[in-house]
């Protein structure tokens, strides 16, 4: 396999994204979600389908969710700086805001998940090659449950960017990994969050999939001075919108929940 | 578009990437049913890509009804207290790209044929693809289901399962080819593949 320079990528994104300019300057909707054929990500190739998906009526099965509780998660698992017995390396910070759903309701009682490197852009995953340290102090796994207004909060270390082999000298920007489910199954949301200012973004063929400007934005954090804590912590905020079918399914024991 | 409070553009999605493994898979979840439970069945399958090579770090769920049609409302859906059947699973595949659940065959809810919703996550994968696993037994009921009855003979054929076994069900999901597995949108509008 030829190793290609970042001038191939980065060429293949900037006419990717000029077509997509093009589609919206003529009448069409900004894409919401990054293209799954994008070819400057060299891991999409054989894995998008060729096919148009079928649109589907969502049964009752798609329009509800799993349903998690507090037996599922310890409230102790969104903080990923006490896992060890010591403190890991890096910059502390904390990642909060809200999941709601397109009307702007919270999703409540939700799980989310995060993952992310450690604050030298090395994984605890055994086929991470990076020769970065890992920090026997961080695992960097994090789970929590949304609350009543669908908020959340994890406290972390700022993950480092890492290289990765897409293209000659590729490296990820920094970002959080976040599994999220909605209200109902079709909702099912696997993003990353990024931080703001960073000078890999524009090389970066992953963050590059989604096409629309304005879209890549809704997956930046951003610093709030009012939540860094004193002597400890930087805050960053990041709501989550997740949308689906409008929904007619309704849930008899919703009033309840 | 203008957005308001009343109106919020959604997140995007982006790949779960290859370093999932230590974060999403946990104790039990391919297992919805204990393997000794009366109506256990396999679910099981390769996940293949479009020059046929097996997916070597794909993430399956998979969420369904229970074996009376009824869906789980149970506040414990990572919890596997051996008893309670919450209808949700998850798998990581193999480094032969191969998944398996342990679960029941789902029954009908209204009108559909009964089915295994699955989602499917991967490294090159920017947006997960939902498609759905249904029974080879339910062949007349195929025959009205919304999905199954408006997609041509071929193409139909990628959504069911193929017996293996007495209790045992394949379900290979080709992401990418000629046998390309048929995947859902369920948005109003039409998604790009």
């Amino acid at each position: 396999m030829t190793v290609e320079p970042q001038s191939t990528i980065s060429a293949e994104m900037r006419e990717i994204e000029a077509d997509a300019r093009r589609r919206v300057d003529a009448g069409g909707s900004p894409e919401l979600h990054p293209r799954r054929d994008y070819a400057p990500y060299r891991s999409s190739l054989l894995r998008h389908p060729t096919h148009e998906l079928v649109r589907a009526d969502p049964e009752e099965i798609e329009l509800v969710s799993p349903a998690f509780g507090h037996t599922d998660v310890n409230p102790l698992e969104s903080d990923l700086t006490i896992q060890h017995t010591g403190e890991p390396l890096g910059e502390r910070i904390t990642v909060s805001g809200r999941v709601l759903d397109g009307e702007g309701r919270p999703v409540r009682g939700q799980l989310i998940e995060v993952w992310q490197a450690n604050s030298a852009g090395r994984y605890v995953h055994k086929r991470d090659q990076h020769p970065a340290p890992l920090d026997p102090n961080f695992t960097g796994v994090g789970r929590a449950i949304t609350g009543d207004n669908g908020e959340y909060l994890f406290t972390t270390i700022k993950p480092g960017p890492y290289p990765w082999k897409n293209h000659q000298n590729a490296w990820r920007p920094a970002h959080i990994h976040f599994s999220l489910f909605g209200t109902a199954f079709t909702q099912r949301l696997i993003t990353q969050m990024y931080f703001p200012g960073d000078p890999l973004f524009a090389l970066d063929p992953i963050y590059q999939s989604i096409t629309d400007p304005a879209a890549r934005e809704r997956l930046l954090g951003r610093y709030n001075h009012d939540d860094s804590a004193p002597e400890f912590s930087l805050g960053y905020n990041w709501d989550i919108v997740l949308t689906g079918p409008k929904s007619t399914w309704m849930e008899s024991e919703e009033a309840h929940d | 578009m203008i957005e308001t409070p009343q109106h919020l553009v959604q997140t995007p999605s982006q790949t779960v990437g290859p370093f999932f493994g230590y974060a999403l898979p946990y104790e039990g979840g391919a297992e919805l049913v204990p393997g000794h439970h009366p109506a256990a069945i396999r679910l099981h399958g390769s996940v293949i890509d479009g020059a046929g090579e097996p997916i070597p770090d794909a993430l399956i769920e998979i969420w369904q009804a229970d074996a009376d049609g009824r869906v789980s409302r149970e506040r414990s859906s990572l919890d596997r207290d051996g008893f309670t059947f919450t209808g949700f699973g998850r798998a990581a595949v193999n480094l032969a790209g191969h998944y398996t659940f342990t679960t029941v065959k789902p029954g009908r809810i209204g009108e559909a044929a009964p089915y295994v919703l699955v989602t499917v996550f991967a490294r090159g994968l920017t947006h997960h693809l939902f498609t759905r696993v249904y029974f080879p037994g339910d062949a007349a009921l195929h025959e009205t289901d919304a999905v199954l009855s408006g997609l041509a003979a071929e193409r139909r054929a990628t959504l069911i399962a193929v017996q293996d076994g007495p209790a045992s069900y394949r379900f290979d999901i080709r992401v990418q080819g000629d046998d390309e597995t048929v995947f859902l949108s369920f948005d109003e509008e039409s998604t790009r593949g």
